[in-house]
């Protein structure tokens, strides 16, 4: 059957921030390049999840006048702490101790979806069409193999992809240059890194978990302004993560918890790490009496420059977390991701007009304040391979005495779903069970993301093979998803005594952790119909 | 034939509404709002009934503030023809909207009003019977099957005794059940040409109708917490805790 085709100069995949930064930056230099903006989720900022402390650098570059504009970046960081957590005390570690990547004081805590919002609106009246409810589902290419577009995602279909009723046939769009701003681990982005091996002679990507609750908090408990991090309890040495603590506006804190994706013992759960990191005295005495109101989890990149694809491709760029620009030791994926947004939307300027190859994105890309700082980045997360202690002594070095300036640069050696040891050698861990009051089940979690996908549709989950679960990765690793899912997607039940492996996809907050982690790269993530998925708000 | 559909902005189905901590309401800000589903319902009956040839014009309305615009421009994109805005802020409760509604049918003169039957924020279910009594027109609520006769309307309604099949003359206001069929999606190029299509706006201060609330809202809190449940060993044990504990048996 033949889709309806529509038009545009310029198509850009997800409405994040890299995305909307190169939509804005399009149409400030050159108004009559038509640009559309897709977004899979219900409205923009719906599928938007981070800490977030803000660096204007990018913004002030894309939109100077900001603070006049009533953008929604209003809490200044006032303060700062960080903590190592032991078991049950910590060690206050002096701010000005630590390398200057991980100072705060000229940044803002915001909520990175009301950000994506209020960029909207300034895309909006530029003239950028944004559609909301449209998920890309499908790469397009012309004969020559160079990406020609994306298609939409067909709309009601049954379970076993009948046609019901409210069929709605997705359409292609045609583009001169299609631009992939999915955020990490876009399901499109990862088919044309492998299409164009743009990832040749990279180290394999690493990724985190990160997980976000917002706590409304007792006003005497609450320092507007002042931003937290720990690292050290609940995981060992050997586990890369930390934990963040945001103050923001109206008593809220914003509170969550970054778990490597590298980690070995199948039995450790990043969810109930993240709720036993919360009864920490420390943490715990900040939040008691507080209210939480808000859920969600989404992977991250973690790569670095190391793990950095190739950008470009003939007829199409890929921005953000696409590709993978966020800063590590900075904890900041924003502001890099909307300057490689602001590279792109130069790189196609020129490209339209001067039919310059898309190939200058790169020589862009190393020239400016992006590259130097992921550069300077590159050495911290792969140190932690040698645990958090050696990790931190060399990272002082490398970030306080030499910034980033060491001349070699250490290898990412394996991706995160190859890391996974049996679980025959590795320790069952307890977790203790949840009091529903500081910690929670995933249950009454997945609650308050507001997630839901139409019923009666496709699952979006697919199984290469759907044995798999049952026949070798319930038997050697004691089926890691039922616990690295955030959601509960994934469950083993007993039927007739026979184990059977459960997938409610209707719960998915498409974090793509089980994309990532799956150790036989058995589950692949598709986009369910559009407006599914979580409903964040300010988060 | 004209139709003409009221739809609301409500808080998104799927979100966990939330109390305000003063308990003087719910809170809006960062939340996902939508059209009430069963006013989705009302307007894809609107547009079968007008692709099967018996209706010309499909005329979505809305009353609230500008946000509420979405509302109207979503039902234009599944194929209603034109929109109109009651721009009015603040609360408004059902009888307000109907006299407004009055107003309005008035002025555009439609043979049909449809609207879902009850709104899932405030869950009155009144509109549409107050219209019907301003008006003084024939009224089927709760339908989940609408034949259009030739001056008539078949419409069955969902009632607690079952199914309730009645005939109402046209004019007539007609409030829809989520039964009544499933809402199409709106395709890319119909959101587009929606935007394009006319809404024409009106502010509710002139219309010379007294809007003001009549209910006083005292407090919004939200419900007890279920506490949680025990298991027993056996149905003795179960039977003396109904009867002693619980004292329902």
């Amino acid at each position: 059957m033949s889709r309806e085709v529509m038009e545009y100069d310029v198509v850009i995949v997800g409405g994040g921030p890299s995305g909307l930064a190169t939509a804005i930056k399009l149409k400030q230099l050159n108004k009559d390049i038509n640009v559309c903006v897709l977004e899979k989720a219900s409205e923009i900022g719906a599928h938007i999840l981070s800490g977030n402390v803000f660096e204007t650098r990018a913004l002030d570059e894309l939109i100077p006048n900001w603070k006049e504009l009533n953008s929604p970046i209003k809490t200044k960081v006032t303060n700062e702490k960080f903590l190592f957590l032991g078991k049950k005390k910590y060690l206050s570690w002096p701010t000005w101790l630590l390398p200057k990547v991980q100072q705060n004081h000229k940044n803002y805590i915001i909520s990175l979806a009301n950000l994506c919002r209020w960029l909207a609106e300034q895309a909006e009246a530029l003239g950028v069409e944004i559609f909301p409810g449209f998920p890309a589902s499908e790469v397009l290419h012309n004969e020559n193999g160079s990406v020609k577009g994306i298609a939409t995602q067909d709309m009601g279909l049954d379970k076993e992809g009948n046609k019901k009723d409210s069929f709605e046939p997705g359409m292609e769009l045609h583009a001169k240059v299609t631009v992939f701003a999915e955020g990490c681990r876009g399901h499109l982005g990862k088919q044309l890194i492998k299409k164009f091996n743009l990832d040749e002679g990279k180290d394999p990507q690493q990724y985190g978990i990160g997980f976000k609750e917002i706590w409304e908090i007792n006003e005497n408990k609450h320092e507007e302004g002042l931003v937290m991090h720990t690292a050290g309890w609940p995981l060992d040495n050997k586990t890369y993560g930390g934990s963040f603590i945001y103050h923001a506006e109206n008593k809220q804190i914003y509170l969550g918890y970054v778990i490597g994706l590298d980690y070995k013992n199948p039995y450790l759960s990043p969810f109930d790490e993240f709720q036993r990191f919360k009864t920490h005295p420390a943490i715990k005495k900040i939040i008691e009496g507080g209210k939480r109101i808000s859920y969600g989890a989404r992977a991250l990149i973690e790569g670095g420059l190391q793990s950095l694809p190739k950008m470009f491709m003939p007829g199409a760029l890929l921005v953000g977390c696409d590709a993978g620009t966020l800063n590590m030791p900075k904890i900041k994926g924003s502001h890099t991701a909307m300057k490689s947004g602001i590279i792109a939307a130069e790189t196609i300027f020129e490209h339209l007009r001067d039919k310059k190859d898309l190939s200058i994105y790169e020589d862009k890309f190393k020239n400016s304040w992006l590259y130097e700082e992921l550069h300077a980045a590159r050495n911290v997360k792969p140190s932690f391979n040698w645990g958090l202690i050696l990790a931190i002594i060399f990272t002082g070095i490398d970030q306080i005495l030499f910034k980033g300036k060491l001349p070699f640069t250490l290898r990412h050696k394996h991706s995160d779903h190859e890391t996974l040891k049996p679980a025959n050698e590795m320790p069952k861990i307890e977790y203790p069970k949840p009091d529903n009051v500081i910690t929670f089940d995933k249950t009454s979690s997945v609650y308050l993301t507001g997630t839901n996908h139409a019923e009666n549709q496709p699952v979006h989950l697919h199984l290469k093979n759907p044995e798999l679960p049952i026949k070798y990765t319930l038997d050697k690793y004691d089926e890691p998803a039922q616990r690295y899912c955030p959601v509960g997607v994934y469950e083993i039940q007993l039927e007739n005594n026979l184990p059977k492996f459960i997938i409610n996809s209707q719960n998915c907050i498409h974090c793509k952790t089980c994309d990532i982690k799956e150790p036989s790269q058995n589950i692949t993530w598709v986009t369910p119909e559009g407006g599914g998925g979580p409903k964040y708000g300010n988060m | 034939m004209k139709i003409l559909v009221a739809v609301k902005r409500v808080i998104d189905y799927n979100v966990q509404v939330r109390v305000k901590e003063d308990g003087t309401g719910v809170v809006t800000e960062n939340v996902k709002m939508s059209t009430n589903p069963p006013d989705d319902n009302a307007i894809e009956e609107a547009v079968k009934i007008k692709e099967s040839g018996k209706a010309k014009e499909i005329v979505a309305i809305t009353v609230g503030e500008d946000k509420a615009q979405e509302t109207v421009r979503k039902a234009l994109a599944v194929g209603a023809d034109r929109g109109i805005h009651i721009k009015v802020d603040g609360t408004i409760e059902p009888l307000a909207v109907s006299k407004i509604l009055q107003k309005i049918v008035d002025k555009e003169k439609p043979d049909l009003i449809f609207m879902g039957k009850q709104a899932i924020d405030d869950d009155c279910n009144q509109t549409g019977q107050m219209l019907a009594a301003l008006l003084n027109w024939p009224q089927a609520t709760f339908a989940s099957k609408i034949e259009v006769k030739d001056k008539s309307l078949e419409v069955t309604r969902e009632v607690d005794e079952g199914l309730e099949t009645i005939e109402v003359n046209i004019p007539a206001i007609v409030t829809c059940d989520l039964r009544l069929n499933e809402p199409r999606y709106a395709s890319l190029p119909n959101i587009m040409k929606a935007k394009k299509k006319p809404i024409e706006q009106i502010n509710g201060s002139e219309l010379g109708i007294d809007i003001k609330p009549r209910i006083e809202q005292i407090k919004v809190e939200e419900p007890p917490k279920r506490k949680a449940g025990i298991k027993v060993a056996s149905v003795a044990e179960l039977v003396q805790k109904l009867k002693n504990e619980a004292k329902v048996i």
